[in-house]
Order: C-alpha cells, then structure tokens, then sequence
C-alpha cells in the first residue's frame, strides 16, 4: 500500500512502519518507514546509502548532513516520514560520476583523516560554494562551524575548500 | 511509542491534538523536539506535522503595521530578509547565530519561542520590538503579547491542545534602533550563556530583552529619556534595567560571571544599536 504525501486519514495513525515514498539521489524508493526513525537510519539502514554518516545523532556534528529539496540538513533531526514526497541528495549523489572536484581538493590537501566527518563536510561545503562560489576563509570557517572533526583536520578542510573556491571562480 | 500525523489543515491539527490528549507535540522544523524524542523514546508522542497544513499563515507576511511570522518561517529565511534585517536588525542578527547553516535552515521562529528555552536567541530581540503571539485553539484565536506567552523554563501560555499559527512583530517607527548582542563560550553552534538585544526610540529611551538570565527570556524597560552618546548615562540605565535578571549557576557559566557579563551584554548592545544607525 503507498500512501500520498499529505494523505493523512489512513496513513500514519499508527505504530507500524509507513510506506512512503521519497525520492533519492534522483532515484524513486517505496519503503516503509516506522514513525520515529529519522531521515538518516532511514538513509543508512533501509536504502543502504552508508555515505552519510551517524556520529551524535543529535544535530550537533554535521557528520550526517545531506539536502533535502536541496537545502542542507542535518539527517538526524529530520524524521524519514518527513521526507515523504520530497527530494534527498546524500554524498553519493553529489559524486555520481566519480568524485568532484572539491572532493579532489580534500584529498590533495589532506583534509581526510578517518574519514567519518568527510561526507558531511563536503555537503556543507558545497552548500557553501553553490551560494557564495568565492568565500573566503572567514565565510567558511562560519559555514562549516557546524561540521565537527574529530582528527582537528580544520585548517586542511577550510584550505580545501579555499581551492575548490578559487577554481569555481576562475571557471565562471 | 511515537506517532507520527499530516494533517492537511489547521483544523485537523487541533483535532489530532485534542485526540492525543496532551501527548501530542507540533512538529515543524524539529531540531529540538526529535532531540528530545531520541531521550525519551518510551514516552507516548504524537507528532503533529503540520507543515502540509494548507492553510497555514505564510512564512513571512507584510501588513500595513508588523511583519507577520508563520509557523514555517525558518532562522535562515528571517537572518537573510531584506526587510526582517532594516527593521528588525536585533532579530534577523539573532536568527544568524542559532545552531549551525543546517540547524537555522529547519529551526523556526515560532519554534524557538514555544521550546521556551531561557536562552532562547530570538526572545529578547522580539521582546523588544513588542512581538505578539496569536494562538489557535479548539475555541478559536487568541492573541497575547510575547511577554506574557513565557511561563517558565519550557513552559508557555500554549496549551497542549493548541498551536502557535503566528508571531506579529509592529514595524518600529523611523528612526528607532535596535542590536543584539550574545556570549558563548565557542562561536558555533553553542547555547547562549547571555544574550541581550536592546532598542532604542528617537528620544532614546531604552528597551532591554535578556535571556539565559532568568526562568523565562526578560523584558525591561522602558527607560526615561537618556543621552545614548554619554557613556555613563548608559551605565546607569543599564544599571537600572538589568535589576530584573536573576541568574544562576550551571554548565554555561556561574552565577557572578553571568551577572557581570549581562551588565556588559546591555551595554554593548545599546551602543551597538546607537552606532550602527549612525
């Protein structure tokens, strides 16, 4: 049984998971969703898409950070039954076709440690970079502030995305 | 045992939530409630997601007199509108700093106030600018000012069987100025140890708001005429407007820092509103 997004009579009065669907990465899923799973376990567990990543859990490290109609997200503090009918990008949507070129510029300045922080922040920065394709360090290190690195890998991450930064300029 | 609802218009959530019988919780931006959720997973909730509502007021309206906020008006949208920010610079800089660029793109305005946090950010510049909030209910709207609406640490006059469809914020005549100003103790996403925003009329008679410094966010003023350019009379009016904190002790900070600091706080935030207009 799929339910529309916003029928609410029969959908959703009860404990049992939900079926919806939501579509991700350009892809159209129907899967059921129990009311109080989030977007992320959701993500993870149910569609197998394991770039995003479950740190806190509570909104405060960005390690699960994803768009959601194209706004950035926190995954954890967005229930899945929420995203019924809307459109999620997740890290493995962004690097389709191989990885991007910011992703390339974590790599070349050794941004990624253990890696776990990684996927979100490179959602964050391109948030960033997609609003405002020349910031500097100042308006990065304000954009990323809510991305935690737990390897302290900051001063690499913000001069990666300072390179991705110089060459969407130069590209414009 | 969490449920999860879409009613389809503002009716239907009233009813859901008279149904839940003081379980239900109006879902919107969600960045405080599901953290609460995943803390209390036993407890029965009804989630009332009324973003589907149809019926909704819109997120930001402009009447002839306030700029109206609807229950999906994020932090994001209000920080970066052009009007929000020439009338209202102590509230869109408020919805700047809540949280981090994912947070403030889901964490509303009408959100902030009904978690009644004490530190709540956006509360002492809405207080200062005299916000009203309308509320719905199984007997219809009402409407009280936003000083009144703060009960206690989490509590507020919205019953269990109600929701805020509106915050109203009056359009300040030209000429008065307003800033806010916070402390913490990192730059991002950290909780208010202090804030304050503070307004000034033409005349210069002063308006404070503070948070973190009491059970609820607190309004004082306002003051008697004073010279804004005379740096002890705004000491003294600071002095005066800030004998309604009573603050504690706990993790952000003790009981005398937060005191002088809320004394520092008002200060900068009146001469912040004085030189920026300027």
């Amino acid at each position: 049984m799929s339910q529309r997004n916003g029928d609410s009579s029969t959908m959703l009065d009860q404990l049992a998971p939900v079926e919806v669907a939501v579509t991700v990465n350009g892809v159209d899923h129907t899967t059921a969703i129990p009311p109080h799973r989030t977007l992320l376990d959701t993500l993870r567990d149910d569609l197998g898409l394991t770039g995003t990543k479950k740190c806190c859990a509570d909104g405060e490290c960005g390690a699960c950070t994803v768009f959601l109609d194209g706004t950035l997200v926190n995954s954890c503090l967005v229930l899945g039954l929420e995203a019924a009918g809307h459109d999620v990008t997740t890290i493995e949507g962004l690097s389709m076709d191989g990885l991007t070129a910011l992703q390339e510029e974590f790599l070349a300045a050794g941004a990624v440690q253990c890696g776990v922080c990684i996927p979100g922040q490179v959602m964050a920065a391109e948030d960033l970079l997609r609003a405002n394709p020349a910031a500097d360090a100042t308006e990065i290190r304000e954009a990323m502030s809510g991305n935690l690195c737990r390897c302290a890998g900051y001063e690499r991450i913000v001069a990666a995305i300072q390179a991705a930064a110089g060459q969407r300029v130069e590209i414009r | 045992m969490v449920q999860y609802r879409r009613p389809r218009d503002v009716g239907e959530a009233l009813q859901v939530l008279a149904d839940a019988n003081g379980s239900g919780r109006v879902l919107v931006g969600g960045t405080d409630l599901l953290v609460g959720v995943r803390r209390r997973p036993l407890e029965p909730l009804v989630l009332v997601d009324i973003k589907a509502a149809v019926d909704l007021p819109p997120a930001i309206e402009v009447t002839s007199e306030a700029m109206r906020f609807g229950p999906t008006a994020t932090m994001s949208s209000i920080g970066a509108d052009a009007r929000a920010i020439e009338w209202f610079p102590a509230l869109a800089a408020s919805s700047r700093v809540v949280g981090s660029v994912a947070i403030r793109n889901r964490a509303t305005l009408i959100g902030n106030i009904c978690n009644a946090s004490p530190a709540a950010d956006t509360a002492p510049a809405l207080l200062v600018y005299g916000a009203s909030v309308t509320i719905a209910g199984p007997a219809g709207e009402r409407t009280m000012p936003l000083s009144a609406f703060f009960l206690g640490p989490g509590s507020t006059a919205c019953g269990p069987d109600e929701l805020v469809v509106r915050v109203d914020v009056p359009i300040p005549s030209r000429g008065h100025r307003s800033a806010f100003e916070r402390l913490t103790r990192r730059r991002g996403v950290d909780l208010a140890t202090v804030n304050a925003a503070a307004g000034v009329s033409t005349d210069g008679v002063v308006t404070l708001g503070l948070g973190a410094v009491g059970p609820t966010p607190l309004v004082s003023g306002p003051s008697s005429p004073i010279d804004v350019s005379s740096p002890p009379a705004v000491a003294d009016v600071v002095e005066q407007l800030i004998t309604v904190a009573t603050p504690i002790s706990d993790v952000r900070a003790g009981e005398p820092y937060r005191r002088a600091m809320t004394a520092v706080l008002a200060r900068r935030a009146i001469q912040r509103a004085v030189e920026v207009a300027s």
